[in-house]
């Protein structure tokens, strides 16, 4: 792919590269082995017949690709772009071992790109089965199952509490790395196979639980909404934000179009964003774009941040400078925030994970300031509680995530859930991996 | 969409509005409130529900910013964009014994609705609202019929008892005879009035309305700090124990925005004028 230079993406929103053309979509095809028994369909979380698919790019055979993934995966053109591929199918890719792996992302994302472009064809549908469904969120999880159910020929209606459908993939992940029309285009494609959508709702709510639990099956996709604070002195000093609040008013609100769009931001000169993941990188990346300077305070080294490898190349890239082996103490200020204090790391024993574990120094020269105006603290997110306490008889577990067993169900017999809210945080493809467990449980469910 | 039905000004600057929402309407209980964006470039803002009748949801607003300007220029049959709601919980309606319920500004809507959920459950209810002269006093017949009876007072005597309503609290707290009370209105009405129950232990609602984005609970924008903890105003809230907020960060945080506020309001006066002077040409 062609990655476009650093100091053009950050004059705009658009997207890092823009992709694969044919002809080298099909040469890529062609490094594929063929195997007997294919490891990286075992990488993936929704089992997309991999080889088949890069058989038929191979063959430019592009629509038959495209009909190969969607049988399996509603979401292509996300999903090609936002999986942590490395860590799936191409890291379990034969050619990962010696030379690079196939690359099976670029790949997924020019099929559906190319279907995009040259006309959608949808899957079948079975016939109507006058089973009426509700799908609570509109996230990765919620259009994942609402695609499966629907094309199981039930009666889907899918509650979304925001004005606009999509969850972390509207709100969450910058237009950067993810284009909203490319989301709004595939939540077509899966109302487009007769689900309903319904905006502005809150469930337990605007649809009181007596309501969700009249539907045949309820499937529950609320998703990992509520932002984790690390309860710094300083933190509700004017200025200071979670990634959920930045990223939403940008992502969301278009608050970096201020006045045009009517949500503000504190614009910040100089950024710091706390935390080493994928959020934070996104949290980062657009600040860049707003022409801050930006500091990523993380407590372990460089080579453990935890998002992916390519992210992190390309907030370095784009002006990030990373603050590692360092951890927040403090944010100065009154009432807007006028600095970071915080304290170098040292890396001990091994933890659990493998990694040393950070501790913090002491003495002189232990400790140090970053003048910044605006923080951003990226240190995860929990369930969203919101739905999750108004069921009752809803087993929860000690994080507020709702308790599923392999197959998506709940306590409650005839309501199961997936993605994060069951999981806790983690990807946008896992979520829509225990979707469509839960989706084919209920499908079983309806049909006996 | 959602339908206004109905757009009224009732005082200087504030608007009642019946806007067509059912999800809305037939969930809705005192205390909640919706999130509306006007229009697909607008910001969202948290209104308090002021009563639900059927389909129709009331809010009552005043004027302050771009968005609520804004708002005030729509006409019955126009559409707003999006509303959500009921959000946050109900006011804590139960069995109390003798009530008071204070409103100010356009917090006096917000009370008809809690009086009569509070009668409702058997209390009675006494009334008190306050504004700065007889021409921003709202829904006076309304409140006087939910509730058992209505004190009015202005701040220039222009009309009622010329004064605040904590004066009034404070005679009623003297004698001693109040259960619960609930006040509604700008975050420094709130906070005095609520100090004159601290001492006499009377448990003390306020809804607080912090600056918020989704209302549900996902982004932290309206954190506020009750009894040391940080709780989220929209999912924690709306109302809160009046004598454990910190009032100060509280409206601290309000104003992160004002240059912004101020920059937004003085581009849409000047939109509205240049489409003003348009439309006599």
């Amino acid at each position: 792919m062609s990655k476009r230079a650093a100091e053009e993406r950050l004059h705009d929103f658009d997207e890092v590269d823009h992709g694969l053309s044919e002809e080298n979509a099909a040469l890529e095809a062609l490094r594929c082995m063929e195997c007997v028994r294919p490891h990286c369909m075992k990488g993936c979380p929704v089992n997309i017949d991999i080889p088949e698919f890069i058989n038929a790019v191979s063959e430019k055979k592009f629509h038959e690709a495209a009909k190969i993934i969607k049988a399996e995966n509603m979401l292509p053109a996300i999903c090609g772009r936002v999986c942590p591929q490395e860590a799936q199918c191409e890291g379990m890719c034969v050619l990962a071992h010696k030379d690079k792996p196939v690359r099976i992302g670029a790949l997924e994302r020019f099929v559906a790109d190319w279907e995009r472009k040259e006309g959608m064809e949808l899957p079948e549908v079975a016939a109507q089965t006058g089973k009426r469904v509700a799908v609570v969120g509109s996230g990765p999880a919620g259009i994942t199952a609402a695609a499966e159910l629907a094309r199981a020929g039930h009666k889907v209606t899918i509650f979304e509490s925001l004005h606009a459908a999509g969850g972390v993939l509207i709100y969450g992940i910058p237009a950067f790395r993810l284009p909203k029309d490319i989301v709004e285009t595939e939540i077509q494609q899966v109302l487009a196979l007769g689900a309903e959508l319904k905006l502005n709702h809150i469930v337990g709510r605007s649809v009181p639980v007596e309501e969700l639990l009249a539907y045949d099956a309820v499937f529950i996709g609320t998703g990992a909404g509520l932002p984790y604070f690390m309860g710094l002195e300083g933190e509700n000093l004017n200025g200071v934000y979670s990634a959920n609040e930045f990223l939403t008013r940008v992502n969301l609100m278009h608050a970096d179009r201020f006045p045009e769009y009517d949500t503000p931001i504190v614009r910040g000169s100089r950024v710091a964003v706390i935390g080493g993941g994928n959020v934070a990188m996104d949290a980062a990346r657009i600040c860049r774009r707003l022409g801050a300077k930006v500091s990523l305070i993380y407590r372990r080294r460089e080579e453990d941040l935890p998002a992916r490898h390519a992210e992190v190349e390309n907030a370095i890239e784009e002006g990030v400078e990373m603050v590692c082996c360092a951890n927040p103490t403090r944010i100065i200020g009154g009432p807007t925030v006028s600095g970071i204090e915080c304290v170098k790391m040292e890396m001990c024993e091994a933890d659990d994970s493998g990694r040393p574990k950070p501790r913090a120094m002491e003495g002189e020269g232990s400790t140090f300031t970053l003048d910044v105006d605006v923080v951003i603290e990226a240190i995860g997110q929990g369930p969203n509680p919101l739905l999750a306490h108004l069921i009752p008889d809803l087993e929860l577990g000690k994080k507020g995530n709702i308790v599923v067993d392999e197959d998506g169900r709940t306590s409650i017999p005839h309501v199961f859930a997936g993605g994060d809210i069951a999981t806790g945080a983690a990807t946008v493809i896992l979520a829509m991996g225990t979707a469509k467990k839960a989706a084919k449980s209920i499908n079983e469910m309806l049909s006996s | 969409m959602y339908r206004v039905e109905k757009a009224e000004r009732i005082a200087d600057r504030i608007f009642e509005f019946w806007i067509n929402a059912p999800h809305v309407a037939r969930n809705a209980h005192a205390g909640q409130f919706v999130v509306l964006r006007i229009d697909e470039k607008g910001e969202r803002i948290p209104l308090t529900i002021s009563a639900a009748e059927g389909d129709l949801v009331r809010v009552v607003f005043m004027t302050i910013g771009k968005t609520t300007t804004q708002l005030s220029s729509l006409k019955a049959g126009d559409g707003i964009r999006d509303v959500a709601g009921p959000l946050g919980h109900p006011s804590e309606v139960k069995y109390w014994g003798r009530c008071i319920v204070i409103g100010g500004g356009a917090g006096i809507a917000c009370l008809p609705i809690l009086a009569r959920e509070l009668k409702e459950a058997g209390n009675e209810v006494l009334s008190i609202i306050g504004a700065r002269n007889a021409d921003l006093l709202l829904l006076e017949d309304e409140l006087r019929e939910a509730s058992d009876e209505l004190v009015i007072c202005t701040d220039d005597g222009s009309k009622g008892y010329h004064g605040f309503p904590a004066d009034i609290l404070k005679e009623q707290v003297a004698e001693g005879n109040v259960d619960a009370v609930w006040i509604i209105g700008p975050a420094i009405m709130m906070k005095i009035t609520s100090g004159v129950t601290r001492e006499a232990g009377i448990k003390t609602f306020v809804s607080l309305n912090p600056i918020m984005v989704d209302g549900t609970g996902m982004c932290g924008s309206c954190r506020v700090t009750v009894g040391g903890e940080t709780k989220f105003a929209c999912v924690d809230g709306p109302e809160f124990d009046a004598h454990l907020v910190d009032w100060d960060e509280m409206m601290q945080r309000q104003r992160t925005y004002t240059d912004q506020e101020h920059e937004s309001l003085d581009k849409y006066h000047d939109h509205v004028c240049r489409l003003e002077a348009k439309l006599n040409e």
